[in-house]
């Protein structure tokens, strides 16, 4: 899926990266912990979370994520904003709560991607 | 246009970050700059995040435990050897800390999304070397080599 497919599943509001929706998206991260993103995230991962802090983008830009929807309507700073701007991450912002947004995106198709007692790939 | 470093084989880049304990505004700035030069080097983007990841973790390992300290990263052709020595509490117990799960964060840095007690298992796991030395009172050095 396309992210501009996840910003129309997800009705969601791009706050920045709008020329880099045609990303592609193989999974989903839905986490509030960047502790478990850092360990399980994998290739063209997307991080929906309804943590709010500059940590957020960093953890995107390290671990290489397509892009960050910040759930529930939760609203980042013009900081964030402006630091996922520097660092090529796409931004967006759904209504929809974490257990929805993961739901919509799973039944359009993109998978968990994920084995029991799986993590990073060496 | 991008900017880019190229390699020998024999020679390497080497950066070096002061990182101060609890400065949580710039946490992970250090490896993001390590980061962005493996990018201008042209490192394979897979070992380009298992570095990255690594390297995160242990920064904000040192921001969130430690006085103050440096990280160094080397970066040669074939590998990438990070070093970060920091002044702080130590650690009494490195293998109850390598454990999963275990973490003597404050609570406010869970806040954050992080002391959920992954950073360490999180670091072997993306390294090809991996050493931890620590002298409680003194401080903690962690040594990770990462091969190209």
């Amino acid at each position: 899926m396309l992210l501009a497919e996840v910003q129309q599943t997800l009705q969601a509001e791009v706050l920045c990266g709008k020329d880099l929706l045609e990303r592609e998206v193989d999974t989903v991260c839905g986490a509030d912990l960047m502790s478990d993103v850092l360990a399980f995230a994998k290739d063209r991962t997307l991080l929906l979370t309804g943590l709010i802090n500059i940590q957020v983008v960093r953890t995107a830009f390290l671990s290489d994520l397509v892009g960050i929807v910040f759930v529930r309507g939760k609203r980042p700073n013009s900081e964030i904003i402006e630091m996922a701007g520097q660092k090529g991450i796409p931004v967006m912002v759904s209504s929809y709560t974490m257990y929805e947004a993961c739901g919509r995106l799973y039944l359009n198709g993109v998978g968990g991607k994920c084995e029991s007692g799986d993590s990073i790939g060496k | 246009m991008k900017a880019v470093i190229l390699l020998g084989s024999k020679q390497k880049v080497t950066v070096e970050f002061n990182l101060v304990g609890s400065e949580f505004d710039s946490a992970g700035e250090a490896s993001s700059k390590i980061k962005r030069i493996l990018q201008q080097i042209g490192i394979r983007s897979d070992i380009i995040r298992r570095i990255a990841i690594s390297s995160y973790e242990a920064e904000m390992n040192v921001i969130i435990h430690a006085y103050r300290g440096i990280m160094r990263a080397d970066i040669y052709s074939d590998r990438t050897e990070i070093i970060l020595k920091d002044e702080g509490p130590g650690i009494a117990d490195i293998s109850l800390a390598m454990q999963e799960g275990y973490s003597t964060a404050p609570d406010f840095v869970r806040e954050m999304g992080f002391g959920a007690g992954m950073g360490l298992p999180n670091m072997v796991r993306c390294t090809d070397k991996f050493d931890i030395q620590s002298e409680v009172g003194v401080g903690t050095t962690v040594t990770m080599v990462i091969n190209h």
